[in-house]
């Protein structure tokens, strides 16, 4: 009998390779309490959280808290059932009403989560001999989504409106046409020039999907997202966005002024055929939906943590991925994975946690530091932080 | 198929610039396999091949390109459509 788990022996040999020096293990962190939402016990030790995704801080918001608990008083701990059949109560609705609000537009579409919603939109819009293209850094998700489906798939260079351009040109006439592009890519935390991108699609007849996971809540005037900074919003088809970071549970949507839109909960396979989210999510989600409509002082105060934190690390003499700061997301680069572990580990036992990143979810086999910061950050942590990492950066020859 | 094929011989030319470890390139030469290039290179690649011959080459269709003589008549055929 073969076995089937042969395949992936180079990575368990690479991973023994790596745990066998004694470092800890990065993908197997246990957060044993969490006091708020930039700081956990780890180990035993108090560790400030710059791996979170938190980035307005509403996990511990009492509102949101408060609505979660009466809705598991009020409608259970669990729907047991699909969104189609037994598993739409009055919190999804509501929470889907709390969407259009916040972007504004005609329809909203709430899934499990947000590689669900990915999935469930590019699968089912695009079928065969209809074509997708993508940018070649786009998240797991979209690439997934893309096969689940059966159209045809055309990546270009990232962030390339050039080589966009020249794909959509060279689609055969009369076929359908997707652009998937995201707001903020999660790896370097650099944004997309979407007021180029999303133009070229429209004058080449394709219909646009944004991924605005990463921005929600905090860029653009409303939080809307990226696409709304660069004024291209309303030339956008379908927003895709997550519940799981801004707003600070779990769940994925869509949000569409497609006429059309409804018909997609009736053939949208990852909508169907899964169950919804508990009541008490989807109640905390509407509640900090609708306060991060609110969210002005709180993003501007995030935006100062981004600019101080990038600034710092720069001067410490580390290696970002972005030469300016565009997003809650800054990406110490690292020589090797042998590196980013040590110092990865050197940074928690300095009680620190950021995101150890590495291929294939980088670009360009990249080994990543990725910091994300949290409006909840005190200027003060911001300053712990850098001391932190110039700490770590000198014991591990980072710096 | 030899270099007197005229598709090929510029299918050749352009895997030779992205072909750093010189490997010999005939037409049974299999991407994967002999030139062992990273994503960012068959990218680019691709590009390149797409630009030469202004057609599309989705993934779809690289699933089921393998060798570089199977690259060369893919292209004759969209080059054609």
């Amino acid at each position: 009998m073969s076995d089937l788990f042969s395949k992936f022996d180079p990575l368990i040999e690479q991973r023994e390779a790596l745990l066998s020096s004694g470092l800890t293990d990065p993908f197997n962190l246990v957060m044993e309490k969490v006091e708020s939402p930039t700081v956990a016990i780890c180990n035993g030790r108090r560790t400030i959280l710059l791996g979170t995704y938190n980035y307005m801080g509403m996990t511990f918001d009492p509102d949101v808290i408060a609505a979660g608990k009466t809705a598991l008083d009020e409608f259970g701990s669990g729907t047991t059932g699909s969104r189609v059949l037994n598993g739409t109560y009055s919190g999804h609705k509501a929470c889907e009403d709390a969407l259009k609000a916040f972007y504004g537009m005609d329809h909203a579409m709430v899934f499990s989560t947000g590689y669900q919603a990915n999935l469930g939109i590019i699968s089912t819009i695009a079928g065969k001999d209809d074509y997708i293209v993508l940018d070649i850094d786009s998240h797991a998700s979209i690439y997934d989504g893309c096969a689940l489906g059966n159209a045809q798939i055309v990546p270009f260079r990232h962030n390339d409106i050039d080589a966009l351009e020249k794909r959509l040109r060279r689609i055969p006439e009369g076929a359908g046409k997707l652009v998937v592009l995201e707001g903020v890519y999660s790896m370097l935390g650099d944004i997309a020039p979407l007021k180029e991108m999303v133009a070229v699609s429209r004058a080449n007849g394709a219909m646009v999907l944004v991924d605005e996971a990463h921005s929600m809540g905090f860029i653009g005037e409303n939080g809307r997202g990226v696409a709304e900074a660069q004024g291209v919003i309303d030339d956008v088809d379908f927003v895709i966005g997550t519940f799981s970071k801004s707003v600070g549970t779990v769940g994925g949507f869509c949000v569409s002024n497609h006429p059309k839109f409804e018909i997609l909960r009736l053939v949208c396979r990852p909508y169907v055929f899964t169950a919804s989210l508990p009541p008490s999510v989807v109640a905390t989600a509407a509640t900090s939906i609708r306060k991060l409509m609110h969210g002005a002082d709180k993003r501007a105060h995030l935006w100062e943590n981004s600019k101080k934190l990038h600034a710092g690390l720069k001067a410490l003499g580390f290696t970002l991925g972005t030469e300016q700061p565009q997003s809650a997301i800054i990406a110490v680069i690292m020589p090797d994975l042998e590196t980013g572990a040590a110092m990865w580990e050197a940074l928690l036992k300095e009680g620190l946690y950021v995101n150890l990143a590495r291929p294939p979810a980088t670009p360009a086999g990249m080994t990543l530091l990725r910091c994300s910061l949290c409006a909840e950050h005190s200027s003060e942590q911001v300053d712990e932080i850098l001391a932190m990492f110039g700490a770590a950066g000198r014991a591990t020859g980072c710096i | 198929m030899d270099d007197s094929d005229e598709i090929y011989g510029r299918v050749k030319q352009l895997v030779d610039n992205f072909n750093k470890k010189g490997v010999p390139v005939t037409p049974d030469t299999r991407f994967q396999q002999d030139l062992e290039w990273d994503s960012l290179t068959v990218l680019d690649f691709v590009a390149g091949v797409e630009d030469e011959f202004d057609i599309i080459i989705s993934m779809n269709m690289q699933a089921e390109i393998e060798t570089v003589g199977q690259l060369a008549d893919a292209v004759r055929k969209l080059a054609k459509d």
